[in-house]
């Protein structure tokens, strides 16, 4: 960290959370994020304008719902299941929450391992993590077959209340199910090179030609914990509002 | 590389926010479960989310961690969100307001 401070100041190391900090890294020449991976920051970029996109998605819900003078569905009840006889609400969102943070918490620990390079124990959290995904998304696709086939939930309409009940529900959890599948796409390739021992041994990757290195595997980790991090807003706003 | 070492922290660490996002998890289904309403319900259901999408995104994602410059650059822009939020909700109720008037039975 000093090394970067010119010569005409003496070298006064600011702790990295000072906000002194923040003008001393953002005004000094060539490299604003001190000893961060450009591969990390350049992820943490695409993950800001991916926030805005899913915010945009709760944002218009957001009007939709407020201006509907119809009834909107109750979530809790359109969600429920029967279980055993009884009458469970939200049980399956409930279910998908937890496989969810439990993913997220494998995919920390594997993050955790792979800088210790143990590539054996990495690996294994990686693959655990995106059979988690993998059955988050089965669910998913269970309960859009339930609500379209059982409920008759449309996106232009559905028996329970306001129209636009489908039209929210589809495009956001759709195009959150979409970054899961993608997160367990991306989570495979990371966790055969894992395993291949590409990272130990920094071979080119076969897209970028980049030295392996297990910054990728906490690169990855912050994808998949973005997607759990928006499940955690549509789970409190779409489910339980 | 030189920076490998710097995201390298004790594994309870993982494992006690682990346990955290569930008890949070829980308390928020439980939200649900109990029939809270009204206010209460929302306050409740915000309060939840928030502390779990911190700790997602301060551990998790070891935002506590980094450079307080990239933790700015991340973490400011979204704030412009709620701009966007009260924009959406103005014209939220203008649409209501003129539906009220017109269309509603």
């Amino acid at each position: 960290m000093t090394q970067a401070h010119s010569h005409s100041h003496p070298a006064l190391p600011v702790h990295p959370t000072d906000p002194k900090g923040f003008v001393a890294d953002w005004s000094s020449d060539q490299i604003a994020f001190k000893k961060v991976p450009w591969g990390k920051v350049m992820m943490w970029i695409f993950l800001v304008s991916d926030t805005f996109i899913f915010s945009v998605f709760l944002i218009s819900y957001m009007t939709v719902r407020m201006s509907s003078v119809v009834p909107w569905p109750n979530p809790s009840e359109v969600f429920a299941l029967e279980i055993a006889g009884s009458h469970v609400p939200l049980v399956l969102i409930a279910i998908m929450t937890f496989i969810l943070i439990s993913s997220s918490g494998t995919m920390a620990m594997a993050v955790n391992f792979g800088y210790r390079k143990n590539r054996k124990v990495t690996f294994i959290l990686l693959v655990i993590t995106a059979l988690l995904g993998a059955s988050f998304v089965g669910m998913q696709a269970f309960e859009w077959t339930k609500l379209i086939t059982e409920e008759g939930v449309r996106p232009w309409g559905n028996p329970m209340g306001a129209h636009q009940f489908g039209a929210a529900f589809f495009m956001i959890t759709g195009f959150h199910g979409t970054h899961v599948t993608i997160g367990v796409i991306f989570l495979v390739v990371v966790a055969v090179k894992v395993y291949r021992g590409d990272l130990d041994h920094e071979r080119p990757g076969f897209l970028t030609g980049r030295r392996g290195n297990y910054e990728v595997v906490e690169i990855m980790g912050l994808y998949w914990h973005f997607v759990d991090l928006v499940w955690v807003f549509i789970f409190a706003f779409f489910y339980l509002w | 590389m030189e920076h490998a070492a710097d995201q390298q922290h004790p594994i309870g660490v993982y494992l006690k926010i682990w346990a955290l996002l569930f008890v949070l998890s829980a308390a928020s289904y439980a939200v649900d479960y109990f029939h809270f309403e009204g206010y209460l319900r929302w306050s409740l259901i915000l309060i939840f989310m928030l502390l779990k999408a911190g700790l997602i995104v301060a551990v998790f994602m070891h935002m506590m961690w980094e450079p307080i410059a990239m933790i700015y650059t991340i973490l400011i822009p979204p704030l412009l969100l709620v701009v966007f939020i009260g924009i959406g909700a103005l014209e939220a109720d203008y649409t209501f307001f003129l539906r009220s008037i017109f269309f509603a039975p």
